[in-house]
């Protein structure tokens, strides 16, 4: 907010401080990246009693880095059956799908990218313009096993967006409000006043709240992981059966594109959980910018916040995935429409009735 | 309603292998599918294909030796084994008691060994990624072993026609002893962190069940045959070297979380015979006599015209040697019935009507070896 303004009073132009801004999500984005896949690898390795990356660089945090390099340098290969247009866009509809995400991510109050009022609903939209990548991959590449883990892919990502948004849709019904800026500021000064414990409500609504709002937040991290493909939901990469399903043929910098969305969206779907039920940006103690007197430094203890929040679900994610084995593709679809869907359902119902009377 | 039957669906034949990171070697599977439900699934071996029985033909008996390591290659010691009691048997040699007792020791440790990749894997194929690593860094123990006593981690040329090729190192007991102590309790590790996971055995549980009959029928043996309910192994019903002197139970399946016979049976039996194999080694360790492990090994071995059928009971089932001797230093003809082998012709069989992630789960529980498939 704060950041849009200054820009545009600096460029004169709200078009251009909006083109500029929207490069910003980039600028944490690929170091986040970089750290997360380089994270990932210790953290799997030390999971595993190994060492991991430990070559490049101290510990090996430049191991990512050399990768992309290796990955840049690679021969761009196309498939000959391929249907090449297609094939070319896939990558970037995935990463703008996934990037598209974060213009409405707020990371602190002073900067989100767009303060729509319609932010949640716009993420779940933008989310499934990632299928759309997918299932062009899957296609384009002309292989058997892209596609059916892009049909899977698709059929995955649409049925798992349906506990997520209703899981949204009970927290709407609390706070009245579909702009994460606005829950993120409605958070404010303590964890309780985090909406997984109730948000503003009055005390008594917010002890019945509390146990319907963990199971809206458990449901909302299950779905959440499903429309990442992570596992154990990773069933339209399963390397063991689809060997990388959607971008088996994929090589060079559009394999990495897939990589980096695949990343990006891990941080925007923890970015999404915690902005929803965790306060956000929002501090659990309170801010030293504000003891010290130090105005402009709240800002950036909320990012800081921000991101730790989002990196602590991300590990979550890698935790689970070291840790799980990969459910079965009828499995995970009875998953969501068995259980999820049916409890996000009985939960939005209770969650609409404890706010509809008022205690 | 509307109509649909004017609508075409197509069988797709999806080709699995030989390039698949979980065909568990060279296996080229063919799979007709509907939709993702298998119709047929034809699996094409012989891409390692080194014609192991030709080649026998050629080579005098003690030659035989290494290229029977590179059938199983996961159970050399085992394989090894099976051919030496196989010749010996031809030649009606008697071999020391300390070398009954260290090849009984060598094969246990390698069932072990071998179940622990065919479990790690197994987990792999299910997705689970670190008990796969967990069981190789814990085989790896045991490789050490095999290392320090014969030189060769994976094909050793150890176990000898009428002995050894050399006696233990003065430490292989207390190591063996030391490893058998250490490995217990990780298999309480594996169960807890596989076996009895949600997913693991929603994955393995009531897929690809085999009942007895079918077992039979197609010729299973081993912890595939023991996992459909039949208290059949050969350590027990046709002994031989000394295994009919130590207590060790058989393992089979119950149905413990789904249907007898189905892939989780088939993987936790092979839990549980990891179990009996240190209950074994925790015996021959302890009574292991004194001697000479080379005495009996014949200067030139040159059978009498006769053939024989011998078979041990090896990690992945009944390996038998079919040995013609026509007299000479070379047999006549070596015929090897590889377990592997004919638990593979079973895979049309078990994974029709599941789904393609099915495929998987039921090749990973049969638990072949390419090496031992093709020879």
């Amino acid at each position: 907010m704060i950041i849009y303004e200054y820009l545009s009073e600096l460029f004169g132009s709200p078009v251009l401080a909006s083109v500029i801004q929207s490069l910003f999500p980039l600028i944490f984005l690929i170091p986040f990246a970089l750290f997360a896949v380089w994270l990932e690898r210790k953290v799997s390795a030390f999971m595993q009693d190994r060492i991991g990356p430990n070559r490049v660089g101290k510990h090996g945090w430049l191991q990512t880095v050399a990768d992309i390099l290796k990955l840049i340098q690679k021969e761009d290969i196309t498939a000959a059956n391929a249907d090449k247009p297609l094939f070319n866009i896939a990558p970037v509809l995935v990463f703008a799908g996934s990037y598209l995400a974060f213009a409405a991510i707020p990371f602190s109050s002073a900067y989100i990218g767009s303060s729509i009022d319609l932010g949640l609903l716009f993420i779940v939209a933008a989310s499934g313009f990632v299928v759309a990548g997918i299932l062009m991959g899957g296609w384009a590449s002309n292989n058997k096993y892209s596609l059916l883990g892009a049909v899977r892919s698709a059929a995955q990502v649409v049925s798992y967006e349906i506990p997520t948004v209703l899981v949204i849709l009970s927290v709407v019904m609390l706070t009245g409000s579909l702009s994460l800026y606005e829950l993120s500021e409605m958070q404010t000064s303590s964890i309780h006043n985090w909406i997984l414990f109730g948000g503003n409500a009055p005390l008594l609504q917010k002890i019945l709240l509390i146990p319907f709002m963990f199971i809206g937040f458990i449901i909302l991290y299950i779905s959440s992981l499903a429309e990442v493909n992570r596992t154990p939901f990773d069933i339209p990469e399963a390397e063991s059966e689809l060997v990388a399903g959607f971008h088996t043929e994929y090589s060079g910098m559009k394999f990495a594109m897939f990589f980096l969305a695949e990343y990006a969206n891990m941080f925007a779907v923890s970015a999404i959980v915690s902005a929803i039920f965790l306060g956000g940006y929002q501090s659990p103690f309170g801010y030293l910018g504000n003891t010290l007197g130090l105005t402009w430094l709240v800002p950036i203890e909320q990012f800081l916040w921000f991101s730790a929040k989002g990196l602590f679900f991300v590990f979550v994610q890698m935790w689970l995935r070291w840790t799980l084995p990969r459910l079965r593709v009828d499995q995970l679809m009875a998953l969501c429409w068995k259980y999820l869907i049916p409890i996000a359902f009985v939960n939005l119902l209770i969650i609409g009735l404890i706010v509809l009377i008022k205690i | 309603m509307s109509d649909y039957s004017n609508l075409k669906t197509e069988e797709m034949v999806l080709n699995m292998g030989p390039q698949h990171p979980s065909t568990h070697g060279v296996l080229r599977l063919e799979i007709k599918l509907d939709g993702e439900l298998i119709v047929e699934v034809k699996p094409h071996v012989g891409y390692l294909h080194r014609c192991f029985e030709k080649h026998c033909e050629a080579m005098t008996y003690p030659q035989i030796v290494p290229y029977v390591d590179r059938m199983d290659y996961l159970a050399s010691m085992s394989n090894e084994l099976g051919y030496a009691i196989a010749v010996e048997r031809l030649m009606g040699i008697q071999v020391p008691e300390r070398v009954e007792y260290i090849r009984v020791i060598m094969a246990e440790l390698q069932r072990i060994a071998s179940h622990m990749v065919a479990l790690g894997t197994y987990g792999l194929d299910i997705g689970a990624f670190t008990p796969f690593l967990y069981l190789f860094a814990d085989r790896e123990r045991i490789l050490s072993i095999f290392e320090e006593t014969c030189g060769a981690r994976l094909l050793y040329n150890y176990i000898w026609v009428g002995g050894l090729s050399h006696d233990l190192h003065p430490d292989f007991i207390r190591k063996a002893k030391e490893f058998v102590t250490y490995f217990r309790p990780k298999i309480t590790e594996l169960n807890n962190l596989l076996s009895y996971n949600k997913i693991f055995i929603e994955r393995t549980a009531n897929v690809g069940i085999l009942p007895i009959e079918t077992a039979i029928n197609y010729g299973m043996t081993g912890p595939n045959l023991r996992a459909s309910g039949l208290k059949w192994d050969l350590r027990r019903d046709d002994p031989y070297s000394i295994y009919d002197k130590f207590e060790f139970d058989i393992p089979v399946g119950k149905g413990w979380v789904g249907t007898l016979g189905d892939c989780w049976d088939r993987y936790f039996v092979r839990v549980l015979e990891m179990e009996q194999s240190l209950n074994i080694l925790d015996q021959a360790l302890a009574q292991i006599p004194d001697g000479d492990v080379t005495s009996a090994i014949p200067k030139r071995i040159k059978p009498a015209e006769r053939q024989i059928y011998t078979r041990v009971e090896n990690p992945r089932g009944e390996l038998g040697y079919f040995i013609v001797s026509k007299g000479g230093l070379q047999p006549h003809r070596v015929k090897v019935r590889p377990p592997s082998f004919i638990s593979l012709g079973l895979m049309n069989e078990l994974c029709k009507g599941h789904l393609v992630a099915d495929v998987i789960a039921i090749l990973g529980s049969i638990d072949i070896v390419l090496g031992e498939v093709d020879r």
